[in-house]
């Protein structure tokens, strides 16, 4: 075992990264270790991103270790530059981080200023040119070569031709240097994407009770419902961000099946999200931002006021049941609210979809039954089917008796095969088999439907299944 | 509504004045779930009432389908596009298997109504269960539970029970391999597969149902009913014994073959 990652008291003493556990314990007798956990690591960087969302929306993960802030416009917010470094050094310290910064024309620029900064350096230009050849995170032995040729820093390169370091590293060596130097574009990845609508407010003294935040919030749908209604489009997605005064933020987004301009609506599915969280929106020292973003908008006309008569009264209850659709599926989970769709198929268990409701699936046509048939399809299927043991004739005869779920049943009445054969482009393998399906009845008047998974021809003992039950 | 006798209707009325919106006995009822069979819905008063509990007890573990089927098929067969909530355990797909829309369909009833809400656990269940209620404007909530459900006891069930008296919506409880017990429902119902009218060639007919009331608030249970479904005319009908009907589906292969001929 070797050392991740090593702290400052530990760099004190000599310990170095990738240095075995073994040496490390010689060294020093009290060493306190942690196991390495890229996952957790990974999660709290997200945790601190989320919370950078208060400076700027553009923020951008540079795993293991790195934020990338696109502060450009933003920063006269926290009075310039200085100022907006000072508030997230604060924040970190207070969360236990130590920072390393830098400010940089372009996103790679500041990267790499912030990650490999070596001497200080009168003005942004000279500080870049001045960084080591290692900024270009180029493999070790290209490093190497570098510098043996005696071109240490980003300036030493840049004042050669292009041309030969690309004929030499790689277009990619190139490409790093022209993104260093501010010659080639190097686009941020933003974790989220700004929101088309978003409402914000920030206090000077945080907000210690949910109770009051979410009240703020209700007051922020109605700003962002009227900026809504001014553009003539209704929300469907709201993302509320509380960040807390010690840097970190907590989201809670709802969805809507339709798109919605009632913040009593909103206010309503946040309350339902809030209560059913699993571990409750945390103050801890208090909220000092608030911010209701609404990034997924779509056209909704003006609505017609309320009028007393059946057309209104079918409306307000279709719109009471969408509403409770969304209700229960912020409460349960988006998948747990299903709608059905059929799919043109003949494959029985792939012949329906069930859709998130609140998706709002355009319905589909459904197959008619044919007048005076019985139903072919059962009332429920089993997905996968079950397997049962069936006495029936060799080699294509119907089931006389079978066991499921260690009861038997004779058979009394039966119909079939319907011979249902797999996809042509399944066939070959072990799933293309043909099934044959009977509907039959046993002797409590009880109707199933069992199939036998293959032809003797196609397989020398088939196995029988129940696929669903009929009413 | 009759009463059994003179000290417990007093007891009625006192409770009715007691409670200030008049309990259970104060209808705002609207109309019935017909089934679209004369004598059972005559019998019935003209159906499951709309604004009430109704429990169906499946018989034996194995008529679960039966059980569904039958509520289903009698929310479903109200004219419109009103919803029809079905509410169920997320294992229930597994006891039960998964509510098939094609076989729906087939049936005659119109899948794009059905509203699937697949809780956690029974607690969340019964908490949905007493949202969806409240909400106005659906054919009928259908609350599926299997085994018992010790959360449903009297007060929980009477909680449900004036949600929905108070939004007029219906209640349908889907109890499966669950043993009768007393409740506040309208009615109970228990529910068995029948053997259906044969056709041609010894093939299954059409849906058969054997439904025994158990139990009712406005009248006297212990009546049975066999009724099978009819998808074409969309309603319950009688079965009729076997042969001796003109057996319709002589057409059936004629017809098929005739369809490929043309």
């Amino acid at each position: 075992m070797r050392l991740a990652s090593v702290d400052t008291a530990a760099l004190a003493v000599g310990l170095r990264v990738g240095m075995p556990l073994a040496d490390a314990r010689a060294q020093v007798g009290d060493l306190l270790v942690v196991a390495h956990d890229p996952v957790l690591d990974q999660d709290w960087l997200d945790r601190l991103a989320q919370g950078c969302a208060r400076y700027t929306p553009l923020v951008a993960l540079d795993a293991p270790d790195g934020l990338i802030l696109d502060i450009a416009g933003a920063e006269h917010l926290f009075d310039g530059e200085a100022g907006l470094v000072a508030d997230i050094d604060m924040r970190f310290t207070r969360l236990g981080m130590t920072l390393r910064h830098a400010l940089g024309p372009t996103a790679d620029a500041a990267r790499a200023l912030a990650r490999y900064q070596a001497r200080p350096a009168p003005d942004e230009d000279s500080a870049i040119r001045r960084l080591p050849v290692a900024a270009l995170e180029l493999d070790a032995e290209a490093t190497t070569a570098l510098v043996r040729a005696g071109l240490k820093t980003i300036g030493d390169l840049a004042s050669r031709p292009m041309a030969n370091l690309a004929a030499r590293f790689g277009a990619g060596a190139a490409m790093a240097l022209r993104r260093i130097l501010g010659d080639a574009p190097s686009p941020l990845d933003p974790r989220i994407t700004p929101p088309p609508v978003a409402a914000e407010r920030r206090f000077a003294e945080p907000l210690g009770s949910t109770a009051h935040a979410t009240q703020v919030l209700a007051e922020l749908a109605a700003e962002a419902i009227d900026i809504l209604t001014g553009r003539g489009k209704g929300g469907r997605h709201f993302r509320a961000t509380f960040f807390r005064s010690d840097g970190l933020a907590r989201t809670i987004a709802i969805e809507t099946g339709h798109p919605t301009r009632d913040a009593g609506l909103v206010m309503r599915l946040f309350a339902e999200r809030l209560d059913g969280l699993a571990d409750p929106l945390d103050p801890g020292f208090g909220f000092d931002m608030i911010r209701l973003a609404v990034p997924r908008l779509e056209t909704l006309g003006a609505s017609q006021l309320k009028l007393e008569g059946g057309a209104a009264r079918a409306a307000n209850e279709g719109a009471a049941m969408d509403e409770l659709a969304d209700r229960l599926a912020t409460r349960l989970g988006r998948h747990r609210v299903r709608r059905f769709r059929p799919t043109d198929t003949h494959i029985p268990e792939q012949a329906q979809l069930e859709l998130p409701a609140i998706d709002a699936p355009a319905p589909l046509p459904w197959q008619t039954p044919e007048p005076g048939e019985p139903p072919t399809r059962p009332f429920h299927l089993f997905d996968p089917p079950q397997p049962i043991e069936v006495i029936a004739e060799v080699p294509d005869g119907p089931p006389q008796r079978f066991r499921w779920r260690r009861a038997f049943h004779a058979v009394r009445r039966y119909e079939g095969p319907e011979r249902i054969a797999a996809e042509w482009w399944r066939r070959r393998d072990n799933g293309g088999l043909t099934r044959d399906y009977y509907r039959v009845e046993d002797a409590q008047g009880r109707r199933f439907w069992l199939f036998r998974h293959g032809l003797y021809d196609e397989k020398p003992d088939p196995r029988w299944y129940i696929h669903g039950v009929f009413a | 509504m009759r009463e059994s006798s003179p000290s417990l209707a007093g007891l009625r009325q006192r409770i009715a004045r007691l409670t200030a919106d008049g309990g259970l006995k104060s209808r705002r009822s609207e109309g019935w779930l017909a089934s679209g069979h004369a004598r059972f819905d005559e019998a019935l008063g003209g159906g499951l009432m709309i604004g009430r509990t109704h429990e169906f007890f499946a018989a034996d573990a194995l008529d679960a389908t039966s059980a569904a089927a039958f509520a289903a098929l009698i929310a479903l067969r109200t004219p419109g596009k009103a919803p029809l909530i079905w509410l169920r355990t997320s294992d229930a797909g597994k006891r039960c298997g998964h509510i098939y829309a094609p076989g729906i369909a087939e049936l005659g009833g119109d899948p794009d109504r059905l509203l699937l809400v697949e809780a956690a656990d029974p607690k969340m269940l019964l908490a949905c269960a007493n949202d969806a209620i409240r909400c106005a404007g659906s054919a009928a909530v259908i609350v599926e539970s299997w085994g018992k459900f010790p959360l449903l006891d009297l007060t929980a069930g009477r909680r449900l029970a004036l949600g929905a008296r108070d939004a007029g919506t219906t209640l349908l409880m889907l109890r499966l391999n669950a043993a009768p017990a007393p409740s506040v429902a309208e009615t109970r119902w228990s529910v068995a597969a029948a053997a259906s009218r044969e056709l041609e060639a010894n093939a299954p007919g059409a849906p058969a149902f054997d439904l025994e009331l158990l139990r009712w608030r406005g009248g006297p249970a212990g009546m049975r009913w066999r009724l099978d479904w009819n998808h074409d005319e969309n309603c319950f009908g009688d079965p009729a014994l076997s042969g001796a009907l003109l057996p319709l589906p002589a057409r059936r292969a004629m017809a098929s073959h005739g369809a490929a001929a043309a």
